[in-house]
């Protein structure tokens, strides 16, 4: 089963997701896993799915000009199954350059692996949230390091775990 | 009435509980609003015991209800006796017929649940709540007020019994996550 990776942007419009997926119907590719959502003016979305060819979809998404898609064919993964303990990163302060990059370099040295990351700019405020999963026993060491690279970029920074309860 | 809860234990049920499979959405008796029961009924009182055997025997088990052991009725039992995030407890107990009369201090929290093994939602509930219903066997009515980790138990079963998951109630669409921590 062929599967593939799928990024298509453009400017916000409504019916991008109605077409889109559409097409992908239409040639049989099933989707999987999906992020949609819109930045800025842009409606973005990042689909895996299994079927087609990626010289099927390529054509079947050609009619829709007015968005910029690109096809891969990926390997399925061997085991998503994260190992870490899950931890929840919040970033929050004035703009500026660089936030992200020295974030995630912070998280990165600890051997933190981020699975999901959103970031907002809204006014002069900007946002990041992140969640990471962590070898265990290291977040009270990487909360210091995040301390101090917040310090540095003269932001604030949080580090918690995310607990889920199992009712 | 509260009496009656805080004296309730599994055995005044008088049968012996038999451990079932726990059933995973998609299926159908999960999305199915259960049936309102006579709590006297033999059968309900044979599903009270099952229910309590069942939650015993699954680790982290704090709660299960009816539709979860793929029977369409309104029964769930609750027991948060061992968690930290427990403030008010009030032991193992089941309740039939129940429904939230007040509900206030609304908060978030990541629930997960073993209908649906892998994955975890951000879903707002009141951390304190006044339920109503009746125990099986004798049917006696109860009301009891409750907050924090049992109150949120309380919500999630009586959402199993009419036919909502989690998932009909999570914060929004970056609400669900893949489930990290297996029990």
């Amino acid at each position: 089963m062929n599967e593939l990776a799928i990024t298509v942007i453009g400017p916000d419009r409504t019916g991008i997701i109605a077409d889109v997926s559409a097409a992908l119907a239409g040639v049989g590719a099933n989707l999987s896993d999906s992020t949609m959502t819109r930045l800025r003016g842009h409606f973005a979305m990042t689909l895996i799915c299994t079927g087609p060819t990626a010289g099927d979809v390529e054509k079947a998404l050609e009619p829709l000009s007015d968005l910029l898609a690109t096809v891969r064919a990926v390997q399925p993964e061997a085991d998503g199954a994260a190992r870490g303990e899950p931890y929840l990163v919040s970033v929050h302060g004035a703009d500026r350059l660089g936030i992200v990059a020295a974030v995630t370099r912070v998280v990165a040295a600890a051997g933190g692996n981020i699975t999901d990351l959103t970031t907002r700019l809204t006014g002069p405020l900007y946002v990041l949230v992140a969640e990471v999963d962590l070898p265990p026993g290291t977040a009270d060491d990487l909360a210091v390091r995040l301390a101090e690279a917040a310090d540095e970029l003269g932001v604030e920074v949080t580090l918690r775990r995310a607990e889920s309860d199992v009712l | 009435m509260s009496d009656a809860l805080a004296d309730w234990k599994p055995d005044v049920l008088g049968v012996e509980g038999r451990v079932l499979p726990v059933v995973t959405a998609p299926a159908a008796v999960l999305s199915r609003e259960g049936a309102e029961v006579d709590p006297a009924d033999p059968e309900i009182v044979q599903l009270a015991a099952d229910l309590v055997a069942t939650m015993r025997v699954s680790p982290g088990c704090v709660g299960l209800a009816a539709p979860q052991v793929g029977v369409s009725a309104q029964v769930f039992v609750v027991d948060v006796t061992q968690h930290p995030k427990t403030a008010t407890s009030h032991g193992t107990f089941v309740l039939c017929n129940a429904r939230v009369v007040e509900a206030s201090r609304w908060r978030p929290g990541r629930e997960g649940c073993m209908s649906v093994p892998d994955l975890t939602g951000d879903v707002k509930r009141a951390g304190r709540v006044v339920v109503e219903g009746a125990l099986p066997g004798t049917g006696e009515a109860v009301r009891l007020t409750t907050d924090a980790f049992e109150a949120r138990a309380l919500q999630h079963e009586i959402d199993h019994c009419a036919g909502k998951l989690f998932l009909d109630r999570v914060a929004g669409a970056h609400a669900v996550y893949q489930r990290k921590v297996y029990l």
